[in-house]
């Protein structure tokens, strides 16, 4: 399979008032078209950081970070979910999911009935006219989730989408994407802290370095798919997360005595 | 405490009986020893937090489906026991009538005001709308213009208004300027902070020397207006940075146009703010102008204030007051309901 989202010696550089900072260096990834790619790091490395570049929200400082085949005027390139949901809390949750189609000129009819099918997937329907404030946080992320799905990315990108929500929820959410994914099959970006979360969901998991962040170890979960949440009582399951744990540890500890 | 009482459900006597005997010594001592006179703040203290704590214990004692109706019985019911109060103690001589006339006499006296027409200042105080229809068949309609510049609510009214809007919406148009654009916050923040804290009514002088006609509507207007236009501004400004960054990334992220980003992300963002602000800068029009009228004006509310301070018809100016009151609930009102429609989403 093609290459999808390519980063070459990827560097970012913040200008503080301390001087220059380097949150990436060096940073080299290939995710191929279709890949649920995970990403890990200790916080600070510059998942974020990587992830804001592939949205266009930031730019790399040096080297080469690229989605292909680029740009197209019919399909846009990378939609955010964000930790923090950010669904407006002025729009109800059609207006929320139809956002992005609206922003591209799609006429109204169309992007409603598109918004109105993503908000069935999400299971939703009841509450097509709320406004966020009356949805539970899990709730407003499915919201971000369809609103980002319905927008129909090159690549899906999610910053620890499912951080905020408590245990019960998260997993149920993590279900829910899987499901979802497995019908479109959409190239995916998805940055965790939850190294269950990343072996259950990816492809492929990549243990990042303590900052400045490059790639450290690249580990392959070839659980069978389609998964659901019994695969994690699995011994093979174990073995994956203990592979990523391993290669995580130190970086862990050197983030934290950075910090400290 | 009374929530522990309500908590245990148990029958406490004590609970109401307490409060209730302490109110009646309170006001026997008040009254045996003379104590009004000098310690009234703290026999008022007493009975208030007394009367509070009957009042708490009643409620715990109702059905939970009458604890609504009682709330806002108690929300009507408190004003208008104090209204009787106010009554009887003016009635009994114990507070001076001339100074603070009872509650029947300023609704006498506002229903005067309304009903007369006073034919040396030719002004009355809504303008005589019953009047209406005689009017038009005589005159047309510039009889009823006669009629409408002889109400001082209506001058009042249309000064505020008039003010609020020639401010409020060059606020918000400067203010989300501000908010998005570095360089003219740069420039004009200092100067806007400077002026937001000078008492606008101060320069009205310099207003009446700016207009052809000084003693005209021109300056009243417009130092209501300036007066809104700042407070507007600024508030709209803090709304503007207040938005959280990541509703802007996401506006971003999906391919938002600037037209777009302005429309769906900034303005929305931005209103609850705003219309803390609107709120704000409409009470400010209602104090500016009232002090307008005090010193130079012969229509309007703040006119019949003062008009009846000095000649000392304690009752109407009483009853304007009332007037002002009734002006600044209604038009509060009409802004919370323009704010509801603006902002479906703040419903709850
Ligand atoms: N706008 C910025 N200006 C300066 N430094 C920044 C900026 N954004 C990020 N950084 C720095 O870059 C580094 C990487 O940040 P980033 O947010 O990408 O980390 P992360 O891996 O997402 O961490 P976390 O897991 O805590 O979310 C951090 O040290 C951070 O302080
Ligand atoms: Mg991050």
């Amino acid at each position: 399979m093609s290459a999808k989202i390519v980063a070459r010696s990827a560097e970012k550089r913040f200008q503080t008032r301390a001087g220059w900072m380097t949150a990436l260096r060096d940073f080299d990834l290939e995710v191929a078209e279709g890949e649920f790619l995970c990403l890990v790091g200790p916080s600070g490395c510059g998942k974020s950081t990587f992830l804001r570049i592939l949205a266009g929200l930031d730019h790399a400082t040096g080297g080469e970070v690229r989605i292909d085949p680029g740009p197209d005027p019919r399909q846009p390139l990378a939609n955010v979910v964000f930790q923090e949901y950010a669904v407006f809390p002025w729009k109800t949750v059609l207006h929320n999911v139809a956002f992005g189609l609206e922003m591209r000129g799609v006429g109204r009819r169309e992007r409603e009935a598109t918004a109105h099918r993503w908000i069935d997937k999400v299971a939703l329907t009841r509450f097509v006219d709320y406004y966020p404030a009356q949805l539970s946080g899990g709730m407003k992320q499915r919201v971000s989730i369809a609103r980002a799905l319905a927008n129909d990315p090159q690549v899906l990108l999610m910053d620890e989408p499912l951080g905020a929500l408590d245990a019960q929820t998260r997993a149920v959410l993590q279900e829910e994407l899987l499901q979802l994914w497995e019908e479109s099959r959409k190239t995916v970006l998805y940055v965790t802290h939850s190294i269950d979360e990343a072996v259950f969901l990816g492809d492929r998991v990549v243990v990042m370095t303590a900052h400045p962040g490059t790639v450290k170890t690249v580990i392959d979960v070839d659980l069978p798919r389609p998964r659901d949440l019994s695969v994690m009582a699995t011994p093979e399951f174990a073995a994956l997360t203990g592979a990523v744990w391993d290669a995580l540890r130190d970086e862990v500890r050197r983030a934290m005595a950075e910090q400290a | 405490m009374p929530g522990s009482a309500r908590g245990a459900g148990g029958p406490a006597a004590t609970a109401w009986a307490l409060p209730l005997a302490v109110l009646l010594a309170t006001l026997a001592a008040g009254f045996a020893f003379g104590l009004w006179a000098t310690a009234w703040w703290a026999l008022l203290a007493i009975g208030f937090v007394c009367v509070v704590l009957l009042a708490q214990e009643l409620e715990s004692r109702l059905a939970l489906r009458w604890r609504g109706p009682f709330q806002r019985g108690l929300a009507l019911g408190f004003p208008l026991s104090l209204l009787l109060i106010w009554e009887l103690l003016a009635g009994a001589g114990i507070l001076n009538p001339r100074w603070f006339p009872p509650p029947s006499q300023i609704a006498v006296a506002l229903w005067e005001l309304t009903v007369t027409f006073d034919r040396f200042n030719r002004s009355s105080l809504i303008g005589r709308p019953w009047l209406v229809p005689q009017v038009v068949s005589e005159q047309g309609w510039a009889g009823v213009q006669e009629l409408v510049r002889e109400s001082h609510v209506w001058a009042t009214l249309s000064r505020v208004l008039g003010g609020f809007l020639i401010g409020a919406l060059p606020g918000v148009l400067i203010g989300m300027v501000m908010g998005l654009n570095r360089t003219v916050r740069m420039m004009l923040d200092a100067t806007m902070s400077a002026i937001y804290v000078l008492p606008k009514i101060a320069i009205f002088p310099i207003l009446m020397l700016v207009f052809p006609n000084p003693f005209g509507e021109g300056p009243k207007i417009a130092v209501v207006a300036i007066s809104a236009f700042f407070l507007v501004a600024i508030s709209t400004m803090a709304g503007v940075q207040g938005i959280d960054k990541v509703y802007l990334e996401a506006g971003r992220n999906f391919g938002a146009s600037r037209w777009q980003m302005f429309r769906h992300v900034i303005l929305p963002g931005a209103l609850p703010i705003v219309f803390s602000g609107l709120r704000l800068a409409l009470g400010t029009a209602l104090i500016v102008i009232v002090a307008v009228e005090f010193v130079r004006a012969d229509r309007g509310v703040g006119f019949l204030i003062y008009y009846y301070w000095q000649v000392l018809v304690t009752p109407r100016m009483y009853a304007a007051l009332v007037v002002v009151m009734a002006l600044g609930v209604g038009l509060t009102a009409l802004l919370q309901w323009v704010e509801r429609r603006v902002m479906p989403w703040r419903r709850n």
